[in-house]
């Protein structure tokens, strides 16, 4: 808006191009490979911020929007544009990228640029979802996303690797299938798939009903929401390294992006109705899945399952707002929730990134992932073992970093709605602190566990300085957070008011 | 004003930062210095300000920066420092610096030296953040950061696997008591919008006026639910039972912290909290009640224990939680001025009364059993003088700091009517005797009698170095004087003015200012009650079966039978933690995971269905092509056909 070029083509189209270049390189080519890798996304990354500089937070419109015509006989439009929303999950994704590529630098051993090329041009894909303000461009990215996934799990995963990828391939898949009938249905009820008209689209209560079951099973698996959860953990164990913080910190995400770009604006009056379901669900996420993740053996389940706890949040404030105005009558203080799921999404991103990586500087150099196998690694891991803790104790919800703040709102929204709808939720107060916890104990202290664990050698400079960058965030949006709800302020007000407005 | 707070709460936190990051590469010498000179000036600096309330300054209450806004309510960090907050900014730092002090010698062949000094100072940093907060967001945070480095602090000794389980289990504990905490706030976000303490207070009347329907068709009174659910955060913190059973095993860590976390400041946040809420507080008579008799209760049956342990740190714990009881019971009789003036005496003598226990632990090489002890004060004398010091203080011996605030406590509880206030009255009455008797059973134990300990150690017995020493001695001097001056103005005066709030109907200390002439006078008043008597005969007992028939202590124990077993095994709440609640949520955990995620989510819905898909495939197409592909095939099918039923709908 406030440029004179394309700014988000560049963010979207610059790593995929980059990552196709890096085809081409091969692997004669690994050291100018990962450089180009490194290059590529560290570009993209400066690019975003000089996006977020330009935003403009005063307002709710779309901004630094580009249209192109695309598909002329479906009207489907090259439609780009950012808001509050859909900003701050770009710098995420941006933000996270490099440091994959970083930890990943040499540590992949099996075709090496191939990996590269595919995290770049996942990202593009990735920043594609969040840009799209067409639908049909929208479900062209959020399926194309999945392929480059596909391919690092399925190459470089572990030994299910095959396993984990068809229950990953079949659930998404059967999700986005539904979502794309929706659409298709709405193209067919107004001509066109901008997002925008979808949502200003009249819908009767039934085709509500339907379009928003549609929705919510495509986006309930990528949440991932209970009980289509289960693809998640094996995903996760199979992932490498790489794969596993970008399936959490972004990939999630799409989940909770779709509710609030398509299900709660689009089917309003449907999601009023329904959203007994969603905090039901949601709830039992934090409860269930918090005792679940506590007898986890394999530290990557344990986080996979605490990463769908965390995600819980997400869900719970996207929908308490209708509980909220039912309760209390006004739709003053309907955003909290929103506030919070919102801010939820971006420090989740950050602290199970981080943990996932904790685990990959295990796991590279005793090739484990069972916390049976560890124990008292800060004996020889002194500086690994003070950001496993404060990573681990973002993750409990420590007041201070990020992991406090999403929670903390969502709690306090969900109190207005219904007291015991905060009950609930704030037992992942304990257990949230007692699974993570209990990890950092078995893994992390007490005396040194067996002779692998004596010959660990502390972090290199890389693997210090990746986590060291995700630390500052962690802290920094943990006692500053007020920059992010700035910027996204005007574009959730609105979004409460299409949640209010009735279509019928 | 603004600058000096900031200098106060920064000081040490910098300093933190520093002996962390750098603690290796700065030395030992300079770690110290720099911390123990942080925390100097952030105590210097803090009792300029008291100094200045005292002198008619006015209240600071302020922003620092936003931390964010949500839907119309800011939540900022800011500070509060009126005469309350004043009063604890000078115990804590005091305190502090006390232990920094002690901690050069106490640690002096650790390790870990430049950590442990990182962590004491940051301890500092966030309890006074703590206290110094306009605004329970803060106080919330404060409050999680004093955890978090009391988790750091009890499992400082990482290899030792008692500490790295105490360690978790205090912090499990006291997110119990977060959980109820969190939902208070959350309640009072609910009902007034703001988190600030004077915006919340200034809607009391609302708060009062308002009910929860936590089951439909009941209408509870908020100000109930809130101050409960808040105070449930205080027994977590303050460690009230039932959630007081990670106190004793805290003890696991260096005994510095043990003084300066476990006994004089971070577990009285509790009883902070709750004066400083105390214009809600007063909205609520039940939860008056519950706040009284669960401290009641915690005063004497912790007491109990104290008598049966054998640990020289484990007896003072006890002591702790029993004498936590106390403030708390006063808090129930809206006698909160009266809580926080034993907060403060208890801080000097407690923390002096550890330190000299870990005098005690070094000159015995690490030896904590009193059984292997006796003598000592022949060896020790300046450690013998003050703990015998702190113990007198303790057990509210006539003048000496605890009997004031012990004495005040008691009567306090006894001109209340609310209910529950006759057997809190009880409780802390025999409470008396049982502290004075634990108290000497340590005091003769170790330093009296019959030298129990092996040849080599009593060889290399000596008093402790004088950064040991002068901690104790600057602490045994308040710990004898600070209540003749404290008394008047705190209990009976204008001391608190606005900063703590009591109805007309709650006033017991109204009541007993009717009667006091003075501290001269408050102490031979004393003489006419039976608590001084009491805490006599508790000594003499201790006397008579420690010293002059130590064989009769065995017999005792044997007569007693169960009982013995009862105190010996804590009440069994240990024993019902780990075999019911965390064994249970460990079962809950796995048969969720084995038998909803394994056995019917993926074992009949997603395997079921991919098995179906395949039959399906396999018997419509008789295709034996890849697992995959059968999956993308269906698919492609059911959606051609959705599409179809859509169009030909449409």
């Amino acid at each position: 808006m406030q440029l004179d070029w394309p700014i988000l083509s560049v963010l979207v189209w610059l790593p995929i191009a980059a990552g196709v270049l890096l085809l081409l390189v091969g692997n004669r080519g690994l050291a100018v490979g990962r450089w180009l890798a490194l290059a590529a996304s560290l570009a993209t990354f400066a690019i975003s911020l000089l996006l977020w500089r330009e935003f403009d937070p005063s307002t709710a419109s779309m901004q630094f929007f580009e249209q192109q015509p695309w598909i002329g006989a479906f009207n489907a439009w090259y439609t780009l544009g950012v808001d509050g929303i859909s900003m701050p999950l770009i710098v995420l994704t941006t933000f996270i990228t490099p440091l994959v590529v970083i930890a990943g630098w040499t540590v992949i051993e099996k075709r090496p640029t191939q990996y590269f090329a595919a995290f770049l041009i996942l990202e593009g894909l990735m920043i594609g979802v969040f840009a799209a303000l067409d639908a049909m461009l929208f479900y062209v990215f959020w399926e194309a996303m999945l392929i480059p996934m596909f391919v690092i799990i399925g190459v470089w995963g572990g030994q299910r690797r095959v396993y984990a990828t068809v229950k990953f391939f079949l659930y998404t898949f059967l999700g986005s299938v539904l979502m794309l009938v929706a659409l298709i249905y709405m193209y067919l009820q107004g001509g066109s798939y901008s997002i925008a008209d979808l949502q200003a689209l009249p819908l009767s209560m039934r085709e509500q009903v339907l379009i928003f079951s549609a929705f919510l099973i495509a986006f309930a698996v990528k949440v991932p929401m209970w009980p289509v959860h289960t693809w998640l953990p094996d995903a996760h164990v199979e992932a490498p390294t790489g794969g596993s913080v970008i399936l959490a910190a972004i990939m999630l995400k799409m989940g909770g992006y779709g509710f609030l770009r398509f299900s709660l604006p689009m089917t309003p009056d449907a999601s009023r109705e329904l959203d007994w379901l969603i905090i039901a669900l949601s709830l039992t996420a934090v409860v269930y899945i918090g005792f679940v993740a506590l007898v986890q053996q394999d530290m990557k389940k344990l986080i996979a399952y605490s990463s769908i706890a965390h995600m819980g949040f997400v869900t719970l404030g996207a929908f308490i707002a209708f509980e909220i105005v039912r309760a209390t009558g006004q739709v003053q203080g309907a955003a909290m929730g929103l506030d919070g799921a919102m801010v939820q999404m971006i420090s989740h991103g950050l602290v199970s990134g981080a943990l996932f990586l904790c685990i990959g500087v295990l796991y590279d150099r005793m090739h484990s992932r069972q916390i049976a196998d560890y124990g008292g690694v800060i004996n020889t891991m002194p500086v690994f073992g003070a950001f496993m803790v404060l990573f681990a104790l973002a993750n409990a919800g420590l007041p201070g970093t990020s992991g406090f703040v999403g929670e903390f709102l969502v709690i306090l929204a969900a109190f207005k709605a219904n007291f015991w709808y905060a009950f609930l939720a704030a037992i992942t107060l304990i257990l949230g602190a007692a699974y993570t916890l209990w990890l950092v104990k078995r893994v992390v202290f007490g005396p040194v566990g067996n002779d692998h664990v004596a010959q660990l050698q502390d972090l290199n400079g890389r693997e210090f300085f990746v986590l060291g960058v995700l630390a500052i965030a962690v802290l920094a949006l943990g006692l500053w957070p007020a920059p992010l709800l700035d910027v996204m302020r005007p574009t959730l007000g609105q979004l409460v008011q299409q949640m209010m407005m009735t279509k019928l | 004003m603004e600058q000096t707070l900031l200098i106060i709460v920064g000081a040490p936190l910098v300093a933190s930062i520093i002996a962390g990051l750098l603690g290796k590469q700065i030395g030992r010498a300079v770690t110290h210095s720099l911390t123990t000179a942080s925390i100097a000036v952030a105590c210097a600096l803090s009792v300029q300000v008291l100094l200045g309330l005292l002198d008619g300054a006015p209240v600071f209450d302020g922003p620092v920066y936003t931390w964010l806004v949500s839907d119309g309510i800011r939540m900022e960090v800011g500070f509060l420092v009126d005469r309350l907050s004043a009063l604890m900014m000078v115990v804590v730092t005091f305190i502090s610096l006390m232990v920094h002090i002690y901690t050069i010698g106490y640690m002096r062949d650790d390790p870990g030296y430049t950590r442990f000094f990182s962590y004491i100072s940051l301890f500092t940093f966030a309890m006074l953040m703590l206290v110094m907060s306009n605004n329970l967001m803060q106080l919330f945070f404060g409050w999680e950061a004093v955890g978090v480095v009391s988790y750091l602090l009890i499992g400082f000794w990482y290899t030792k696997p008692t500490a790295i389980f105490a360690n978790m289990k205090a912090f499990l504990v006291n997110r119990v008591g977060d959980f109820g905490f969190l939902l208070g706030i959350a309640g009072l976000v609910h009902l007034t919008g703001s988190l600030h303490y004077s915006e919340i207070f200034a809607q009391a009347g609302t708060i009062a006026g308002s009910t929860f329907e936590l089951i439909p068709g009941h209408a509870w009174q908020a100000a109930t639910v809130i101050c409960i659910a808040l105070f449930i955060g205080a027994m977590g913190k303050s460690a009230q039972m039932p959630l007081h059973v990670w106190l004793p095993d805290s003890m696991e860590g260096p005994t510095p912290i043990s003084a300066l976390i476990h006994a004089a400041t971070m577990v009285t946040a509790g009883i902070f909290m709750v004066a400083r809420m105390s214009p809600l507080f007063e909205l609520s008579e039940t939860a008056l009640s519950f706040v009284l008799v669960i401290g009641a209760t915690t005063a004497l049956f912790m007491g109990f224990l104290g008598i049966v342990n054998n640990d020289i740190k484990r007896v003072v714990a006890y002591s702790t939680l029993s004498q936590l009881g106390y403030m708390t019971a006063d808090l129930g009789v809206s006698a909160y001025a009266g809580s926080i003036f034993h907060l403060m005496t208890h801080a000097f003598f407690k923390a002096l009364l550890f330190l000299a226990a870990g005098s005690v632990i070094i000159a015995m090489h690490h030896e904590q059993d009193m059984r292997k002890m006796g003598g000592l004060r022949k060896y020790m004398p300046i450690t013998y003088a003050t703990a015998l010091i702190g113990s007198l203080a303790l057990i509210g011996f006539p003048g000496f700091a605890g009997f004031f605030s012990k004495d005040a406590v008691i009567e306090a509880v006894h001109a209340s009517h609310l209910p529950g206030a006759t057997y809190a009255y009880w409780c802390l009455l025999i409470g008396v005797f049982v502290t004075a008797f634990y108290s000497f059973r340590l005091v003769f134990m170790t330093f009296h009698g019959e030298e129990r300990m092996d040849h080599h150690t009593r060889e290399h017995l000596h008093e402790s170095p004088w950064v040991v020493t002068l901690p104790l001695i600057l602490l045994a001097i308040p710990s004898v004087v600070i209540g003749w001056p404290g008394i008047g103005p705190l209990l009976f005066g204008d001391y608190f003015q606005g900063a703590i709030v009591v109805a007309p109907a709650h006033d017991v200390l109204g009541h007993l200012g009717r009667e006091y002439h003075g501290p001269a006078a408050f102490v031979l008043h004393g003489f006419t009650g039976p608590a001084v008597w009491l805490a006599a005969a508790g000594v003499l007992a201790a006397w008579f079966l420690y010293l002059k028939r130590p064989a009769l202590a065995a017999v005792l124990r044997e007569r007693a039978g169960g009982l013995y077993t009862l105190l010996e095994n804590k009440y069994y709440f240990d024993w019902f933690n780990e075999k019911v609640i965390a064994a249970g949520s460990r079962k809950l955990g796995m048969a969720l995971w084995k038998g909803g995620d394994v056995a019917v989510i993926d074992g009949v819905a997603v395997n079921g269905s991919a098995r179906l898909v395949a039959w399906v495939a396999q018997t419509a197409r008789g295709l034996q092509s890849g697992y995959l592909y059968h999956y993308a095939f269906a698919t492609i099918i059911g959606l051609s056909v959705l599409l179809a039923w859509l169009l030909w709908r449409s």
